[in-house]
């Protein structure tokens, strides 16, 4: 069996715009494999594709690429998953290339670190080995510690696209939320103030784009609204 | 995070407020223009001045044109940060927009007062 790929090719050493190149494989009839191990194989032919990979089991998230148009993570997401007679294969939307599938993330690391991604604990009385948390209070955390960064939602989502610099994203808001969210973290107050403009969070009109690409299956949107509604508690 | 000066001293939760607001007052107006055509068999023009003339009517209908005012002109100041970059057009946009959003309200006084 004859797969069909079409892979976004740039190299801004070499080539003046980027162009996409035409690719097949050829697999057993039936066999299934991940969208990575077929990059892989294909690279084996041609050694100048360039892609990111490490865990090759979703938990990395260094492999995040758009195919056939929807953001994910290629080493979870199998051939037969994907429709059509050809495999489209491009870099993350919105992203500037530094070479083929290789996305510069710079500034989706920058809005990361806008949001303080540790925990803040000002306490004067902090216990002496480690701060208790109740099951209630571990369990406010699920569906936000999950969260890989591989960037898949935040590319996907248009706010982003067109205000990198300013909007958090929804991948730097699910983790702002998750330390706004934990009982060991006495630092809500600034946080929010650091959140507090018309940006940061607000430029999020809840599209969903990132919920359905997620490839850990959280709820970014979910999130945000709770900081939206952390914000108007703050203010009236 | 982002400075006051970079988003023209927009407050994102008056603005998220606001946006709220106003579409509550629009969907209500809309809601009931929708029902009043529902229920009238035939609008002439005598039923269509009866329902101007009471006050209350006057006064619904002037807070559905200023909530449209301060709807468009935080949503267009949404869509237009987002898509035209370059500051000098943005700012010129903007002020036509709001500038017709404007005269949109004062039209619709100047109609509301002579009936």
């Amino acid at each position: 069996m004859q797969l069909n790929f079409s892979i976004y090719r740039y190299n801004p050493d070499v080539d003046n715009a980027p162009r996409m190149q035409d690719y097949q494989l050829e697999v057993e009839e039936g066999q299934d494999m991940m969208v990575l191990d077929a990059l892989i194989a294909l690279k084996e032919k041609d050694p100048t594709l360039s892609f990111r990979r490490s865990c090759r089991e979703g938990v990395c998230g260094s492999d995040g690429v758009n195919m056939n148009g929807k953001n994910g993570l290629a080493c979870i997401t199998p051939l037969s998953a994907l429709k059509g007679s050809k495999i489209v294969v491009r870099p993350l939307p919105g992203m500037p290339v530094v070479r083929d599938l290789v996305t510069d993330m710079t500034q989706f690391y920058t809005q990361y670190e806008k949001i303080k991604p540790f925990l803040i604990n000002d306490d004067n009385h902090a216990p002496a080995r480690e701060f208790l948390q109740s099951p209630e209070e571990r369990e406010k955390l699920d569906g936000l510690y999950e969260c890989i960064l591989c960037a898949c939602c935040s590319s996907s989502c248009p706010s982003f696209w067109w205000n990198p610099d300013k909007f958090i994203g929804p991948a730097g808001l699910l983790h702002a939320y998750r330390f706004l969210a934990d009982s060991r973290d006495t630092a809500a107050d600034e946080r929010l103030s650091d959140l507090d403009d018309a940006f940061s969070v607000f430029r999020c009109h809840g599209i969903m784009n990132c919920v359905s690409v997620c490839p850990k299956g959280l709820n970014p949107t979910k999130a945000i609204g709770h900081i939206k509604s952390m914000l108007l508690k703050r203010a009236v | 995070m982002v400075t006051g000066q970079a988003s023209l001293k927009r407050n994102g939760v008056q603005d998220f407020v606001t946006i709220r607001a106003t579409a509550i007052i629009m969907t209500a107006f809309s809601l009931f223009m929708g029902w009043f055509f529902i229920c009238t068999p035939e609008v002439t023009y005598a039923i269509w001045h009866d329902l101007f003339s009471g006050l209350a009517m006057k006064v619904f209908t002037f807070l559905t044109l200023v909530s449209i005012m301060f709807h468009v002109r935080i949503g267009m100041w949404q869509v237009l940060t987002d898509y035209v970059k370059a500051p000098g057009l943005r700012a010129f946009i903007q002020f036509v927009l709001n500038l017709i959003a404007f005269v949109y309200v004062v039209v619709g006084l100047f109609v509301l007062w002579g009936v």
